[in-house]
């Protein structure tokens, strides 16, 4: 079954087509990784997946509603969730604070203003759950911005499973991060494989080989070619256009 | 109890032993730069929540104050003396006004918000100077404090000093549990990333409103007592200086911390009092002070304290 289909996304800045006509449709639970040169039009995709941008036609489809003009929350809510490129996280909170707060967002009303929040041991022991799941247990009093950069891109993926999402938008989760670290986190996204569909965005080719059920490659804000590792692999359109340096 | 709260209880019991110690040696005043203290030291708590927890520089809260003062003025002009239904008078138009200012100026962020907060709070202020049935610019004095349980019982320093401390402390306390609770851990994510709310499912604008609506409305019973400590009512209250004082309040405490809002304003009152009676010149003084502490400890008398007793996270 088809869990997110786009058609035709258009996105401009100026005469720059960042999206140009896109289309791509993901399967539900697949890992489908989107790989592709830098300044390819990657994150803008993944912004206007996720609601941050809207795109200036197309349509964006999610378990076969029309969530074009939803706004992010919305999208959250119908169980849209995404890490970001760029480390965002609350620097000023801990790891477990960082974490809560997504759960919370799904969990009842915000407005409430007496019972300390701390001490909402539904929202910890959830958050905690996700912590321990990526790896960070034991960092959970840490504010987030004291902690190493591969600690916040772990961090980002706890923050982002809190949300519960059926669809997962991770923006090179991998970026920045030294070898060990990058081991736990393809660790992590392997042991998720299945359990939640992913679109993941990324320029590690080892990763994206190894993890991904299907890959699309983007060039120039389109789609040049869809498939499985094996066949991207042997693709010559996408061998010219973009593994050429990488991968041989 | 992490350090943070027991600063404040220590500074309202410090605050409560005031009038005995002005009365053994002899110096009603004291009670009376008390009474302004604690007065300011609500208006800054409230201010401190949209600024401090929220980042949202207000550059009209002073607005506020005005309301809650003049909230007094009409009130007794009509026959309505009662403190408590000149706070909810005072409360409501502040929620009023809080609620349709913050809904337009709350679209907006960084300098534009506070040049539309700075906006609106000049609107307030000229609506007051035309206002020439409550004396227009000059103000007008209050015939006599509000009542309390029909009695007049403000009419003493030290009982009304009383009355404004327990009002701090209630702000206080109900500040302290509202920035712990869910609502708080909200407002404190859209301080520290709109993007990161946004992407986990909240929208920040309706978390902002509300907060800004109760600001408006603490400072507003901060009003209906600056009204009372002084008797009188006037537009200066809402001048947009008076905003800024506010901002700098929270400079000289901390922003972001409860503690170090009372702390500000006590300690920016008490500065203005003693610099004051030192020399026509005060303001060069406060000023070196400010700069001194935005120098040596950008987070304020709180991070000063919080620097000496290391170990606690406040
Ligand atoms: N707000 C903007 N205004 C103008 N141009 C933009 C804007 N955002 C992105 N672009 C341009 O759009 C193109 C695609 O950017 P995008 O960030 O989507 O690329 P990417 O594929 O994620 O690249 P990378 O691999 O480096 O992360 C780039 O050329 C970028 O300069
Ligand atoms: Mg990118």
């Amino acid at each position: 079954m088809t869990l997110l289909q786009v058609e035709n996304l258009r996105k401009s800045y100026g005469a720059l087509a960042v999206t140009d006509g896109l289309s791509l449709s993901v399967a539900e639970g697949e890992l489908h990784a989107i790989i592709g040169p830098n300044g390819a039009g990657k994150t803008t995709l993944i912004a206007q997946l996720s609601g941050q941008l809207a795109p200036d036609s197309g349509t964006v489809r999610f378990g076969g509603a029309d969530i074009t003009r939803l706004d992010m929350a919305s999208r959250v809510r119908a169980g849209l969730a995404r890490s970001f490129q760029i480390t965002t996280l609350m620097p000023a909170m801990t790891a477990l604070e960082n974490v809560a707060l997504a759960v919370q967002g799904r969990s009842g009303s915000s407005f409430r203003f007496w019972r300390p929040v701390a001490r909402e041991a539904a929202l910890n022991d959830q958050a905690m759950d996700c912590l321990a799941q990526v790896g960070l247990a034991d960092r959970a009093g840490r504010p987030a911005g004291a902690m190493s950069h591969g600690e916040k891109r772990q961090l980002e993926l706890a923050v982002a499973l809190a949300c519960r999402p059926r669809l997962l938008l991770l923006d090179e989760p991998l970026a920045g991060t030294g070898p060990q670290e990058a081991e736990v986190l393809v660790g992590l996204l392997a042991a998720l494989r299945g359990e939640v569909t992913m679109v993941l965005i990324e320029h590690d080719m080892e990763a994206v080989f190894a993890l991904a059920d299907r890959v699309s490659v983007l060039v120039y804000g389109q789609i040049i070619a869809s498939g499985t590792p094996g066949a991207i692999r042997q693709d010559p359109a996408v061998r010219a256009a973009y593994l050429g340096e990488e991968a041989c | 109890m992490s350090a943070a709260p027991k600063a404040a209880i220590a500074l309202l019991v410090l605050m409560a032993l005031v009038p005995p110690l002005a009365a053994a040696i002899g110096d009603p005043f004291l009670t009376v730069i008390a009474t302004r203290m604690a007065v300011f030291a609500i208006a800054a708590l409230s201010l401190d929540l949209i600024l401090g927890y929220g980042a949202l520089v207000s550059f009209g809260h002073a607005a506020y104050l005005g309301l809650g003062a003049y909230a007094v003025a009409v009130c007794a002009r009509h026959g309505i003396t009662d403190l408590v239904v000149q706070m909810a008078a005072g409360a409501g138009a502040a929620a009023v006004f809080a609620a349709v200012s913050g809904a337009i100026s709350l679209r907006t962020r960084g300098i534009y918000f506070i040049m539309i907060t700075l906006a609106f709070g000049q609107m307030a202020y000229f609506f007051f100077v035309s206002l020439s049935a409550y004396g227009g610019d000059d103000g007008t004095s209050l015939a006599a404090r509000s009542t309390l349980l029909g009695r007049d019982w403000l009419e003493n320093d030290t009982a009304f000093f009383y009355v404004v401390l327990a009002c701090l402390a209630l702000a206080y306390g109900g500040l302290h549990r509202l920035v712990h609770a869910r609502f708080g851990r909200v407002l404190i994510g859209t301080r520290e990333s709109e993007l990161r709310m946004r992407a986990i499912g909240y929208r920040p604008f309706r978390y902002r409103l509300a907060a800004y609506v109760i600001s408006g409305m603490i400072c507003a019973v901060a009003g209906v007592l600056l009204a009372n400590q002084t008797e009188y009512v006037s537009p200066a209250y809402m001048a947009w200086t008076r905003s800024g004082e506010l901002i700098v309040m929270l400079l000289l405490g901390g922003i972001g911390t409860l503690a170090g809002a009372m702390a500000g304003a006590l300690v920016t009152v008490g500065l203005e009092e003693l610099l004051a009676g030192w020399s026509e010149h005060w303001r060069l003084g406060f000023g070196l002070i400010l700069l001194a502490v935005v120098l040596w400890s950008p987070a304020g008398l709180a991070g000063l304290v919080r620097r000496l007793l290391p170990g606690d996270r406040a």
